[in-house]
């Protein structure tokens, strides 16, 4: 029971992880927005999860229901998804401009491009 | 099972070189969170989740790529054992943590005793719509709700300072040299 | 797209569509699963759809940007004048219960369907916006 009822944790974190390692270890700047983000989502998997209770029903006053789950996570995750793909998308701009200052979207080029101003 | 799935089109995006079919597969994988939702009982961040993650997301994302570059290069200068390193730690002090949250599920779990039940009772008789989430979010939160709408306004704000105008710099100045050839 | 028949008609057939569930989406989020953040971004998911079938021309010309600097301040500027509007009838910020004298649960249920109309007609113009701001970019 214990391990079995912390089985939805241990797939979260292992999300998180994936896009952790993504993030710190690749190089291209897109892929480390879709890594961000798939480390954004496990956090919200994490919030929905807390929320949850078992022979719960989704927070919707219908009167028949005794049990709800919490509807307090559902509002804050709600809202950090709309703001997720606000920031990504400037997240992207910021890639688009990138690009077109530099030529590449690599972190390996921009930085020799950058020392290479610097000498 | 849908967590499993998750967890195959996460790897799958780590290995994959094509930055097309990686943004595909986000795609895919906000869909799969977007059911994984519904199973939780959280119906409306699923909706969200659906329209955003698998829609718009994906066509920001596609945008770009068809603004730089489709291909992934392979990391020349990258060790991949050290972030594999810092991954690994990083997880095991996390899996360390769990065993102290309670159980998934239970009803006697401490986040459900805070205000939780005070929305869940008292929002049919002073807000009276049958939808907990909406009253939360636009009634009893909605000092928070203001400040994620100035949030996405100042994201907006942003993106079109950054790329909104039309572009001057290509034409005016003459190419940047190319550093690989200096190399 | 000019050849690609097919795609073009069924957006012609779901659009209509799309935009009435947005609509639908956006106030009836008080009794089902719903709201301005879910409503905004489907309206702006039609739109996009709209534009990548017919041209970012023609949806320029249906939504023209001006309109959409317009709705993305609007938005925000009905939720805080909300706010404000509770407060000058002796609330406090955001009460929406002094909206209707007579009932305060009538006024909380209007000044909900403000709100969520406020959030997503800035939603759906900054998604739409940024839509433009890539698809612009490219050529």
């Amino acid at each position: 029971m214990q391990i079995l009822g912390l089985y939805n944790y241990w797939i979260f974190i292992v999300l998180m992880m994936c896009g952790f390692y993504v993030v710190i270890s690749r190089g291209n700047l897109v892929k480390k927005l879709v890594g961000l983000n798939i480390f954004q989502t496990s956090v919200f998997i994490l919030y929905i999860s807390m929320g949850k209770i078992t022979g719960g029903t989704a927070p919707i006053l219908t009167g028949t229901a005794t049990v709800y789950s919490n509807p307090l996570p559902h509002v804050l995750i709600l809202t950090a998804i709309v703001v997720g793909i606000a920031t990504t998308a400037l997240g992207l701009a910021l890639v688009v401009r990138i690009n077109e200052a530099y030529g590449t979207i690599e972190e390996d080029e921009i930085h020799a491009q950058s020392e290479d101003e610097a000498l | 099972m849908l967590l499993s799935l998750l967890v195959v089109t996460a790897l799958a995006v780590i290995r994959l070189r094509d930055l097309f079919a990686v943004v595909m597969l986000f795609g895919i994988y906000s869909l799969l969170s977007a059911s994984l939702f519904v199973v939780l009982d959280a119906v409306d961040v699923a909706f969200t989740e659906a329209a955003v993650g698998a829609g718009v997301a994906t066509v920001f994302m596609l945008g770009t790529l068809a603004l730089t570059t489709s291909r992934e290069k392979t990391p020349s200068t990258h060790k991949p054992l050290l972030p594999l390193l810092a991954v690994l730690v990083t997880g095991a002090a996390l899996i360390y943590g769990t065993s102290d949250i309670p159980p998934y599920g239970d009803p006697g779990n401490p986040i459900h005793h805070h205000v939780a039940p005070r929305y869940l009772e008292d929002s049919a008789d002073e807000i009276g719509i049958p939808n907990v989430v909406s009253s939360v979010l636009a009634s009893y939160r909605s000092y928070d709700t203001l400040g994620e709408t100035t949030v996405v306004f100042t994201a907006a704000i942003g993106v079109l300072l950054l790329i909104g105008g039309a572009r001057r710099r290509r034409s005016e100045e003459p190419p940047r040299p190319d550093h690989e050839e200096d190399a | 797209m000019k050849q690609y028949s097919i795609p073009r008609l069924i957006t012609k057939l779901l659009l209509p569509l799309i935009l009435l569930f947005a609509l639908y989406v956006q106030f009836h989020g008080d009794f089902g699963p719903g709201g301005g953040f879910q409503a905004g971004v489907i309206f702006a998911a039609g739109f996009v759809l709209y534009a990548l079938v017919y041209g970012l021309d023609n949806a320029r010309r249906i939504m023209p940007p001006w309109l959409l600097r317009v709705g993305v301040s609007l938005g925000v500027l009905i939720y805080a004048g909300v706010g404000v509007a509770g407060m000058l009838l002796g609330g406090a910020f955001l009460d929406y219960g002094v909206l209707d004298p007579h009932d305060p649960v009538h006024g909380q249920h209007l000044g909900i369907l403000l709100v969520e109309l406020g959030v997503g007609i800035t939603v759906a113009a900054v998604m739409v916006s940024i839509f433009y701001a890539f698809a612009g970019r490219g050529r």
